[in-house]
């Protein structure tokens, strides 16, 4: 009974522990040059998303910070608002002057945005909650779908 | 209505965006969907909305959490030459190729996170009962 258990708890306790162990050595053996390298590569990409989409970019800044670059999770989103913050300022003065942002409801939405967000930082201590990430990407993906719906599908 | 709706999409915005989340990923698609917005013009509101929100929780965030100034210069500095080229090649895409290209970005972004977060939830899982059987033995 005693082996029984012991075996069990070997099979399943072990492998994603070395899993995980495996995953953060790959990280590990790129260096300190490599993860720099990858960091810029992956900026680059936030840049893109930040100008091309008009959002969407601070998603792909945390993930650059806590896996490549190794910041604790809430360090690295309170970090991630404070990079948006330039490049939504450069791009958002482009869309301007390409006549893209409408006064009244821009305004409205900002003003929203403002409240929102104070409530947001208040709320970050939740951010280690699974389940609520898990409604989050849901309703991404949902987003998603619900977008090529309407253009598609009319 | 139309001024409350308008309000109400930033607020769900900005609690996600003030997380440090991406307001955006679901600002627009509420922007586009259900208040009929072009999706150039909610792409810029994302934008220019994000700005004062983000000066006002940065404040904020410095005094309680603290930010990594290395971090942010490391991958603002690269990111802002790209944003600035995307941002001025958007006059030449159009309203609904942007909006296809952004609804493929939040699937794939959206799967992506998903299956992370599900494996990290396996792992803690795992561990636990790793702890269980250690006790056990």
């Amino acid at each position: 009974m005693q082996s029984e258990t012991k075996t069990t708890g070997l099979k399943y306790s072990k492998m994603p522990c070395l899993l995980a162990q495996n995953h953060k050595k790959g990280i590990d053996k790129l260096g300190k040059k490599g993860r720099i390298v990858l960091t810029v590569i992956a900026s680059l990409f936030v840049g893109i998303a930040n100008g091309l989409f008009g959002g969407g970019g601070g998603m792909l800044v945390v993930p650059i910070f806590t896996i490549l670059l190794g910041l604790e999770e809430k360090l690295a989103h309170s970090s991630a608002i404070l990079t948006i913050l330039p490049l939504s300022l450069v791009s958002g003065i482009i869309y301007i002057t390409q006549g893209n942002f409408t006064v009244p409801n821009g305004l409205w939405v900002g003003g929203g945005v403002i409240i929102g967000g104070l409530i947001g930082t208040f709320l970050m201590k939740k951010l280690s909650n699974n389940a609520l990430k898990i409604v989050f990407y849901t309703l991404m993906i949902v987003a998603g779908v619900s977008t090529l719906i309407k253009n598609f599908g009319g | 209505m139309q001024i409350f709706l308008l309000i109400l999409a930033g607020i769900v915005g900005g609690i996600i965006g003030g997380m440090g989340m991406g307001g955006g990923t679901l600002l627009i698609p509420i922007l586009t969907i259900f208040l009929d917005v072009p999706q150039k013009n909610a792409q810029a509101i994302n934008l220019v909305a994000f700005i004062p929100m983000a000066i006002i929780v940065t404040i904020i965030n410095i005094k309680r959490k603290g930010i990594d100034y290395k971090s942010v210069l490391m991958v603002a500095t690269p990111a802002l030459i790209t944003s600035i080229i995307s941002a001025l090649l958007v006059k030449k895409i159009s309203s609904k190729a942007l909006s296809v290209g952004f609804a493929v970005f939040l699937i794939i972004l959206g799967v992506i996170m998903m299956i992370d977060t599900l494996r990290k939830c396996i792992y803690a899982y795992m561990n636990k009962c790793k702890e269980v059987y250690t006790v056990n033995d």
